[in-house]
């Protein structure tokens, strides 16, 4: 009868409950309390970290999208005789003589030819012939002079040109220039502006993509317009090449010795220490390494993509190690065994049987390896590659020796000048990185997809 | 011979070796492949690598000697009276190879022969314009010092390479031999082919080895370089970093290059970034092994993953044009605590944005290594689930979390493309009182930012100015080192064993 007893109703009053068993009391409310806080924490947390990343794609996105429009002039360029090839014999030695300040009268003449064309009052304006060249691009001229020397024999015609406007008209369309700056700007004036507005009416001014900007070189301080990524994209690449033939080869043959062949004793336990160690050494270090080794005492080039290629290599060395490693070590015993079973040597055993199955992993790993490489700055600046690079560097080999820029030292390189439509141009590089980025993480994932093996 | 011909011609060699000897040791066993130790391959291999290793080796240990030799002996003979007031025996020797160079180009042009640079030697005249003509880069006139030893230069360089290209071939041409005659159907080809790949693969991977041997003796010796010009007690205590172009009037530096100024601004800007991305990383890592449904799990982790697969030039970049007019408009001008964009806050907000990912990936590794059996008995004992996460999950985490936050703190401290985009270029001033070396709003320079400031640009290899750069990086490489190695041994040390 004592379970009776104790389903009385005077129970409930020796617990400490004072209310309903359903309700909780103040104690089990404040746990309950603090375990809701403690989700929100985690939950803002996670909130932050997306958070961050959209507002890092986003500001990288809206201000680097306008660096693949450009603003271009449409004229009518009529390349005069008498001025470009004075003897008449289209003789190219001589042609090659004249120097750009000798084209820039040409466009100014097919600029007043322009106006003339639309009914634009210059004058009413208030704007000079002066004025009105200096809205396009410096490198227009240049451009005119390249046309004139591969092709002598349209010398006397009048040919339609694409021209690049300068880097403050170009702005006033992506509202970077305004009207009011305008007036305290010296490089531009509100006449140039309301021209440039009386041009577009006229169709002789327009917005579009610009092919320029992933092909061309860098171009210097006061012409923004016509820099290019075209000298960065090619330096990168030539150092992709180079770390992809020293590193895969090098990381793979480290790993296949380390993880089938090496003893156990303090020697592969300093190899293996040492790699984890040089995986975590900031990356800044083997730029001094790659400074004093390579270009002081073995004497190689400064800014050269081969220099950046083995700095390079030795720094992705590790991830390609650590990975390889991993991978091998994913093949199942079962598979040596059946090889060494029937006969293989244990180095047959691995190149034959165990490397060709662990190659999947392997080349995922590369691919972030050379990923990591891409986008790595500081050692390249050590190394010489902030240099100020125009020509485009040759065909390998000996383009590994000529002086090159690389995607991400170019960013650096445009942050740090003063005419705003620099950072533009650096927000838009940093697109195109991202871009090669996202394709070769997607490749690798790709990769581990299609032929990854589950043991 | 160029160097690019001698490889090819010993691979080429090499080419015909394989073909040969395995064509010799089928011929041996009469075609009969039984017959053989080794497949017929093998017997090629052997021939190939006879033929090429010891002739690359030798080429490779030439063209690494060779140089320094001959640069060594002719500039040793090089009279004191050649070297100029102001000038050094370095300069002069570049001037030596640079008249060499000139010399070559003026044979190749046709300007010269072999019977005129006979003569140079004792017909100086005009020498310089000469060699100028050839669009050689030639600065100032040359002395007959330097024409001489620019002639014994160009002497030494070709007989180096004749004997060189002779030692070579006859090495290759040895080593075929010696492989052919040694092709036969007994010879265990296979295990010589398979030493030789093991030989290989060993020294691939004292490659890393090598690294860090390469990187600590470079740091090394122009850190020595560094401290016999200026006193090591000055850089590691000096409160004061003012690196002066000017010389004093005898000639010493007039440079403060202490170091305690960038190590403080270095500390500092990491701590905020550790402030920032150790709670953040810390709970979302929590969060989602512990409370986020699959599909929440699903989208946030690879985005939070996506922080650190980019780049730390484009983390830069947003703490340039984004985040850092963001602090000054919003917080350091209204509270009067600065004007710049560039500030301590700037770039250890960023910064601690880029190690989120770094801190989050490795505790949520060491979260799931707790054992379920853990939480279900603090389940079982009533207590809610953040109870035990706070109680039972972290204590056995602890010593991981902790190996986490200190490679994190490595990872701030070697950091550089965000601090030099982020941080500013000028150094803490302690001599201005505490208030302006802990105002967070302020510009301060670190450690990576003055390495590659002293690094880039025109360098002086013999000046403290840039040498200096050798010591800050052995600096940071020893306290990044120490960190790994620290976190490594906490993790080991104190790491729970479950079943």
């Amino acid at each position: 009868m004592t379970d009776a007893t104790a389903n009385t109703p005077t129970a409930p009053k020796q617990s400490k409950h004072a209310g309903s068993l359903f309700g909780a009391n103040a104690r089990t409310k404040k746990r309950n309390a603090s375990e809701a806080r403690f989700r929100a924490y985690g939950l803002t947390a996670v909130g932050i970290g997306v958070a961050a990343l959209i507002m890092l794609m986003s500001s990288i996105l809206s201000q680097g999208l306008p660096a693949f429009q450009q603003t271009f002039i449409t004229l009518e360029v009529h390349l005069d005789a008498a001025k470009l090839d004075k003897s008449g014999e289209r003789d190219i030695e001589a042609i090659k003589k004249v120097s750009t300040f000798g084209y820039a009268p040409l466009i100014k003449t097919a600029l007043i030819a322009k106006n003339e064309a639309l009914g634009i009052d210059a004058e009413a304006l208030g704007i000079s012939a002066k004025e009105m060249s200096a809205m396009i691009s410096k490198e227009a001229a240049a451009q005119l002079r390249r046309f004139v020397i591969a092709d002598p024999d349209r010398i006397g015609e009048t040919v339609e040109f694409e021209f690049l406007a300068s880097g403050r008209i170009d702005g006033y369309y992506k509202d970077r220039v305004t009207l009011e700056s305008a007036e305290r700007d010296s490089n531009v004036s509100p006449a140039q502006l309301h021209y440039a507005d009386a041009l577009k009416e006229g169709g002789a001014l327009s917005t579009h993509f610009n092919w320029g900007f992933l092909t061309m070189a860098d171009a210097s301080e006061n012409r923004p317009e016509a820099a290019g990524i075209g000298v960065a994209m090619i330096g990168s690449l030539y150092m992709m090449l180079i770390v992809l033939c020293l590193a895969l080869p090098i990381g793979v043959a480290a790993s296949i010795y380390l993880e089938e062949f090496a003893p156990k004793n303090w020697i592969t336990d300093l190899i293996e220490v040492n790699i984890s160690n040089l995986a975590a050494v900031p990356s800044i270090v083997f730029g001094i390494l790659g400074l004093a080794i390579f270009i002081n005492y073995a004497g190689l080039p400064q800014s050269a993509p081969i220099v950046g290629g083995l700095v390079l290599t030795l720094m992705t060395l590790p991830t390609i190690i650590i990975s390889t490693r991993a991978s091998l070590k994913s093949v199942p015993p079962s598979i040596r065994d059946a090889a060494l079973g029937v006969g293989a040597s244990k180095m047959q055993s691995v190149f034959h049987h165990v490397l060709p199955l662990a190659m999947p992993g392997i080349l995922t790993g590369t691919i972030i390896g050379l990923a990591q490489a891409l986008g790595e700055t500081a050692p390249l600046m050590l190394i010489g590659m902030v240099a100020f690079v125009r020509e485009f560097p040759a065909a390998p080999p000996e383009g590994f020796f000529d002086p090159a820029s690389a995607l991400p030292v170019q960013v650096y390189n445009w942050t740090t000048r003063a005419d705003p439509a620099f950072v533009e141009r650096a927000s838009g590089a940093i697109i195109v990185l991202l871009i090669f980025l996202l394709c070769m993480n997607f490749l690798a994932i790709l990769l581990r997809r299609r032929f990854e093996r589950r043991w | 011979m160029p160097v690019l011909w001698i490889v090819l011609a010993v691979l080429g060699l090499g080419l015909i070796g394989y073909m040969v000897g395995r064509m010799r040791a089928l011929g041996s066993a009469g075609g009969d492949t039984r017959q053989l130790h080794s497949l017929p391959n093998y017997y090629g291999w052997h021939a190939f690598m006879l033929t090429i290793v010891p002739a690359l080796l030798v080429l490779a240990a030439w063209l690494l000697v060779a140089p320094n030799m001959i640069e060594s002996r002719i500039g040793g003979a090089l009279p004191d009276s050649a070297i100029a007031d102001g000038s050094s025996r370095s300069l002069v020797m570049a001037e030596t190879r640079r008249a060499a160079g000139a010399v070559d180009m003026a044979l190749a042009q046709g300007k010269l022969d072999a019977e005129k640079v006979a003569a140079l030697r004792s017909d100086f005249t005009d020498v310089t314009s000469l060699l100028k003509e050839t669009g050689a880069v030639i600065t100032s006139d040359i002395s007959e010092p330097v024409l001489n030893a620019a002639l014994d230069f160009r002497d030494m360089v070709r007989s180096s390479n004749l004997w060189m290209t002779i030692v070579v071939g006859a090495l290759s041409i040895a080593g075929f031999g010696m492989a052919i005659l040694r092709t036969d159907k007994d010879f265990r080809a296979r295990n010589i082919v398979e030493g030789g790949i093991k030989v290989i693969l060993i020294l691939a991977s004292t490659i890393a080895i090598l690294t860090t041997v390469g990187i600590v003796l470079s740091m090394l010796f122009e850190t020595s370089n560094f401290f016999e010009k200026y006193p090591w007690q000055k850089f590691f205590f000096g409160s004061s970093w003012a690196p002066e172009f000017r010389a004093n009037a005898d000639g010493s530096s007039r440079s403060e290059l202490g170091m305690l100024p960038l190590l403080w601004g270095t500390l500092y800007i990491s701590l905020v970034a550790l402030l920032v991305a150790v709670p953040v990383g810390l709970f979302a890592a929590i969060y989602l092994s512990e409370y986020a449904g699959s599909k929440l799990r699903a989208v946030a982790k690879p985005m939070i993953e996506i922080l650190a697969g980019i780049p730390t030039i484009v983390y830069g970049l947003f703490a340039l044009i984004t985040v850092g007019p963001l602090v000054r408009d919003w917080i350091a001008q209204p509270a009067g605590l600065g004007n710049s964009t560039n500030s301590v806050m700037t770039a250890g907000l960023v910064m601690g944005i880029m190690l989120i990912p770094f801190v989050s990936s490795l505790s949520d590794d060491i979260i799931n290594a707790v054992p379920q059996t853990m939480r279900d008995g603090s389940f079982g004992l009533g207590a809610t689930h953040s109870e035990t996460i706070k109680q039972v999950v972290l204590p056995a985490a602890l010593p991981g979390i902790v190996g986490a936050v200190l490679l994190a703190a490595s990872r701030a401290i070697g950091e550089t493309m965000i601090v030099v985009m982020g941080a500013g270029a000028a150094a803490a001033q302690f001599q201005d009182g505490l208030g302006a070396v802990i105002n967070p709003f302020e510009a301060m320079t670190t450690v990576t930012v003055k390495i590659v400031s002293q690094l880039t640009g025109d360098t002086d290899f013999a000046s403290p100015e840039t040498l200096v750069a050798f010591a800050l990086g052995l600096t940071l490489f020893v306290i990044t080192l120490g960190l790994n190695v620290l976190a490594l041994y906490i993790v080991r040390k104190y790491r729970e064993q479950y079943e």
